[in-house]
């Protein structure tokens, strides 16, 4: 486990991981099992039928983490993987995700998953999932991640995702069925460069009374790259749905915002908003009166963007 | 000290040349508190951006201790220590008061001590700012106080304001010509501010009247106070003849 510098680096950036993880893991390198441990709360247990695993919280287990980072280290792999959630009532609990590719060949490295999580009655998860690539080879870094979560009575999920850089190509797909009173907050960090492209579709489904759904997404596209973004929010129910999505458009980039609410009850209240435009001449002025070049400014106004 | 020789600043139009800043020649000696004041479109945003590189003058030269600094950047005068506080200053998403202060003074771990003093000089407390981002859910006022405290924690030899008090309430206003005392009185930053205020203008050193691209009067508060008040009464043809009724 860990046995390479790259795996290290590459840990590091997608999960924060240094040594060995606290609490129940799995990480998967180059298609294989590299390390796995279930606690006394959390068991993960490998498919049988497919690629993947299942990880089963119990009730009540509150104040745990469990990582689950995959690395590809070696070109012209391409997998699909399926990791099944199933977390328990009265949870309160920590996933950490995230893929890293480092691709020194001229074949494309390709990891495809899909991540379903069925949340029991009033647990909260914090879902994190970084994407990160790197290496020289000509081979294409490509991610097409997908989450589907149902959240029962009560239950609430906040999914942070970032796209650090490196990847050339994902197409990422995420849907949540709230529940009553249940609630979905996802945070989407985006950064595209070169050539890349990236592709993000969200169906927020809020069915039960009360329920709530906040999608709040921000992008830098760079260079020549391309991004598009529909997330769409139903209202099916007494509930409140908020989608915002906030892009940086910088050289000859290209991106196009699709942001959709749908409403089929009349006590739903949802709300859309989209800006794309370029840095703002004034702040980059300001920070210069600060005392930063103008390259050190553009940096601290996409670091914050973004953080 | 702030040398400025021969400053002209013009642009171009349909109509031609359209000179914004004729021929201006000024000295500020250190650690003075120099209010610029005078109508709208004289030319007194014009003249502070030129000294902190934000407008390039067409013609001119700009000294700062001894130094030519005409042909410097924005960030290079930043870092010889000129420092400006916007009339209407940016926002920015993702970006929080703390981070702003920490940006201006230098000192990527500046701590919630030093933030407090800054913001309470502005009327603020740290507690309820610090981790909000400079974004459109601060109020116009709120943004203003925060863009003075930046300048607060640049502690630059050279502070230039460009009208501080816009927008800012009027308990904060009392604050914020306190903290000016206070900086003035430390004695150890010269201080450019463009003002309407009496208040402000009373506590100048040295007052200059920028009118039609030229500096009209200069002087004491007491001696500049009054022609003020006659060039703005004299300046109204409906409130002279009204005025003299007779």
């Amino acid at each position: 486990m860990m046995d390479t510098e790259v795996d290290r680096e590459l840990l590091e950036k997608i999960a924060d991981l240094v040594g060995k993880p606290v609490g129940a893991f799995n990480i998967r390198k180059d298609s294989g099992c590299d390390g796995r441990q279930s606690t006394e709360h959390i068991e993960i247990t490998g498919k049988t039928d497919k690629a993947g695993i299942d990880i089963r919280i119990k009730d009540g287990t509150k104040g745990e983490q469990c990582h689950i980072p995959v690395i590809i280290t070696k070109p012209g792999i391409t997998e699909m993987v399926y990791n099944d959630f199933y977390v328990g009532t009265d949870c309160d609990v920590d996933i950490v995700a995230g893929c890293g590719i480092h691709n020194c060949g001229n074949e494309d490295s390709r990891h495809d998953g899909v991540h379903t999580f069925y949340v029991g009655k009033n647990s909260h998860v914090h879902y994190s999932e970084k994407h990160y690539g790197e290496g020289d080879g000509k081979g294409g870094r490509i991610m097409n991640p997908q989450t589907v979560v149902y959240l029962e009575e009560g239950a609430s999920i906040q999914m942070d995702t970032v796209q650090i850089g490196g990847i050339d190509s994902t197409k990422r797909y995420t849907k949540i069925v709230c529940g009553p009173g249940a609630e979905a907050v996802i945070t989407e960090r985006l950064m595209t460069s070169g050539q890349q492209s990236a592709e993000s579709d969200m169906d927020i489904v809020l069915d039960g009374a009360d329920s709530k759904g906040r999608v709040i997404s921000r992008s830098v596209a760079r260079g020549t790259s391309s991004q598009r973004f529909k997330p769409c929010v139903v209202g099916n129910a007494r509930c409140f749905g908020h989608v915002q999505c906030d892009s940086i458009i910088m050289d000859e980039a290209r991106i196009q915002s699709v942001p959709e609410i749908a409403a089929n009850c009349t006590e739903a209240q949802l709300i859309h908003e989209a800006a794309i435009g370029k840095i703002a001449g004034d702040q980059l002025l300001k920070l210069e009166t600060l005392g930063l070049t103008e390259e050190e400014a553009e940096d601290c106004i996409l670091k914050g963007f973004l953080a | 000290m702030l040398e400025l020789n021969h400053i002209s600043y013009s642009v171009r139009d349909e109509g031609g040349e359209l000179g914004i800043l004729n021929d201006i020649s000024l000295t500020i000696p250190d650690h003075q508190l120099v209010v610029f004041t005078g109508p709208n479109g004289g030319g007194k945003t014009t003249l502070a951006k030129i000294i902190m590189g934000l407008v390039r003058p067409t013609d001119g030269q700009i000294l700062w201790n001894g130094t030519d600094i005409t042909a410097l950047d924005i960030t290079q005068r930043a870092r010889r220590g000129i420092s400006y506080g916007f009339q209407q200053p940016p926002r920015f998403k993702g970006i929080t008061v703390r981070d702003l202060l920490s940006i201006a003074s230098g000192d990527s771990n500046l701590s919630k001590d030093r933030c407090c003093q800054y913001l309470t000089r502005v009327g603020l407390c740290a507690n309820d700012y610090l981790d909000r981002e400079v974004d459109v859910s601060l109020s116009g006022g709120e943004v203003k106080r925060i863009e003075i405290a930046s300048i607060l924690a640049r502690g630059a030899e050279l502070m230039i304001f460009d009208e501080p008090e816009a927008g800012i309430d009027l308990w904060s206003f009392a604050r914020l010509t306190e903290t000016f005392e206070q900086i003035h009185a430390g004695g150890k930053s010269t201080m450019i501010i463009i003002s309407h205020q009496e208040r402000i203008i009373s506590l100048a050193d040295e007052v200059l009247v920028v009118g039609a691209g030229a500096i009209q009067h200069r002087g004491t508060p007491e001696e500049i106070l009054p022609k003020i008040l006659a060039d703005t009464l004299g300046s109204c043809p409906v409130m002279t003849k009204g005025g003299d009724g007779k």
